[in-house]
């Protein structure tokens, strides 16, 4: 069967930094992959490159079996790619539930209808049920600025997921977020995809959280996969404690 | 249902309009007529700063309106006032679908700045276009209304303000439908977040663009109402001080509210008239005072008067997840 995402041998430098060097991944359906790395080990740039937002200076990004490098955001999310973001990416002025609406409306195709309104009873029947589960029911009307950090983060995943996507890239879910709140959050949204045939990769610092959520870890040093397979295993190597996590006391 | 309601609105509004305009002294249906056609400008800047755009251009497409209306009556002897009004947007359309992808990838100052720059480009070749009167402009004659040819000034005002205020409960109308229209929040979100519309699959340029075309086809409308009304066309109609004009009313109205808008550009050409017969010399001061209080005081225009219901705080409890580190 063809994997869900394949890249080969993705290069990317910003002048003398190489963020990615010779990214060479195979993902497989329904797999839940942890990304682990230190700060610019080149995680969000492979995110970035796989979802559209830079283009990598050599390799592919294969899609399901479809050449997509080079595609931006917009094409690539019509390839069933979304992703939420390590600072919630919201639309300030509207509320929770117009964010979503909009996202929404985007996934039914009714952007380029000038007239059909945004709270149609299909649209709000979808909204309802992507309310409930992200339990974002008590903040729909709330104002943006005024949310906890962890609901933006909750709207910021669940505006991403509104177009079930094959292939769903969180970028540091738990990032920002309080330490007894972090395992509450990727509950949340762990049970909110059930039921969907969503791959997730996740870029995540929290070993904890990858131990728990991933049943495979890719980890990153400056711009290579240093190693990769199951947590266990990938949290043991010594390379990894060495330069990622850090050697057990 | 919505959608009924506010189109049901629309055609009690002008039916309102109509009574009311039967009512009212001449001079005052005169300055709601040239408010109305001013408004329609100011209504296609609403549209663009819903987006996060500003165009200090619309002169331009004001400019085209008003003189299709006024040459298709010179020319070819088209005298129906509502015939002229749709010439005017239809004209008005040409320029903005060619300008509109070249400026829909430009934001900010850069895009007031081109717009305004377009428009100025226009006002000089108006000045030296002999053939449509140069800087002198040329004169109207009174339209006509579906076949009917009033004489006593008092009909003609009265039929161009009952078309005036047909065109404007329409735009209005419409407008307000495509703001609560899924469309209508792609708008507000390419000004907020534009990245995040396009991982979501929108295109901000083609927000932006369509909003600009429909805004020229608002402006030509109001132009050749504003022609109409003055009986009187010249470059001015393109020239950046009248830009500044809808930008003015658009900032005074705010984006949520398109009555808002109407209400605007009554009470400045309310103010306009008062002031430029008792302190001719000094009342653009009093609009910039005008326009000081209301950023002061209303940030977000006379509009956000009517804003309801207002997006609430969030409460802390019961957070679902978590609160911010």
């Amino acid at each position: 069967m063809t994997p869900l995402l394949e890249t080969v041998g993705l290069q990317k430098a910003f002048g003398a930094v190489v963020a990615a060097n010779d990214i060479s991944v195979t993902v497989e359906r329904g797999q839940r992959l942890g990304l682990i790395g230190n700060n610019g080990a080149g995680k969000t740039t492979f995110v970035n490159i796989v979802t559209g937002h830079l283009r990598p200076n050599a390799g592919r990004v294969v899609l399901d079996g479809r050449d997509i490098t080079g595609f931006v955001p917009r094409q690539v999310r019509r390839y069933g790619v979304s992703r939420s973001f390590q600072i919630p990416q919201l639309f300030a002025s509207l509320t929770p539930e117009q964010n979503l609406l909009m996202a929404l409306g985007i996934l039914r195709e009714e952007g380029m209808s000038f007239w059909r309104p945004a709270r149609s009873t299909t649209m709000m029947a979808e909204l309802e049920s992507l309310l409930a589960r992200f339990q974002l029911q008590q903040y729909r009307e709330s104002a943006i600025a005024g949310l906890p950090g962890g609901v933006r983060k909750l709207v910021d995943v669940a505006m991403a997921v509104t177009h079930r996507p094959k292939l769903l890239l969180l970028d540091e879910p738990t990032s920002g977020v309080a330490v007894e709140e972090k395992f509450p959050l990727m509950d949340v949204i762990m049970h909110a995809l059930e039921g969907s045939d969503a791959t997730v990769l996740f870029v995540e610092h929290d070993m904890e959280i990858v131990g728990r959520y991933a049943d495979r870890v890719l980890a990153f040093y400056e711009g290579r996969i240093i190693a990769d397979g199951p947590p266990a295993e990938v949290l043991g190597n010594a390379e990894v404690q060495r330069y990622v996590t850090g050697t057990p006391l | 249902m919505a959608v009924v309601g506010t189109l049901t609105a629309a055609f009690v509004a002008f039916a309102v309009l109509a009574v009311l305009g039967y009512l009212l002294p001449t001079w005052f249906i005169l300055v709601v007529t040239l408010a109305f056609s001013k408004g329609l400008v100011a209504l296609g800047i609403v549209w663009l700063m819903r987006g996060g755009l500003v165009s200090f251009g619309q002169g331009i497409f004001y400019c085209a309106g008003a003189y299709a209306a006024g040459m298709a009556m010179r020319s070819l002897g088209l005298t129906d006032a509502a015939s002229l009004v749709v010439l005017g947007a239809v004209v008005a359309l040409v320029p903005g679908l060619l300008i509109a992808p070249l400026l829909a990838g430009y934001r900010g100052i850069f895009f007031a700045t081109l717009t305004l720059a377009v428009s100025m480009i226009a006002y000089g070749i108006l000045n030296k276009t002999y053939s449509l009167g140069g800087s002198d402009g040329f004169n109207l004659q009174a339209p006509t209304f579906f076949g009917y040819h009033p004489t006593q000034p008092q009909s003609i005002s009265y039929a161009l303000f009952l078309v005036a205020s047909f065109v404007t409960v329409a735009a209005a109308g419409l407008s307000r439908v495509h703001f609560d229209s899924v469309r209508g929040l792609l708008s507000l979100a390419a000004r907020d977040n534009e990245i995040r519309l396009e991982y979501l699959g929108a295109s901000v340029r083609w927000v932006n663009g369509v909003n600009f075309v429909i805004a020229a086809v608002l402006a030509g409308a109001g132009g050749a109402l504003s022609a109409l009304s003055l009986g009187h066309i010249d470059p001015d109609f393109a020239f950046w001080t009248t830009s500044g004009e809808f930008v003015f009313l658009a900032i005074l109205s705010g984006y949520f509210s398109v009555t808002a808008v109407f209400v605007a550009a009554i009470l400045v050409e309310v103010v306009r008239s008062f002031s430029s017969q008792y302190f001719p010399n000094t009342w653009q001061g009093a609009l910039g005072v005008f326009l000081l209080l209301i950023i002061l005081f209303l940030p977000e225009g006379l509009g956000s008067l009517a804003r309801w219901p207002r997006p609430k705080s969030a409460k802390p409890a019961a957070a679902p997840a978590a609160s911010a580190e």
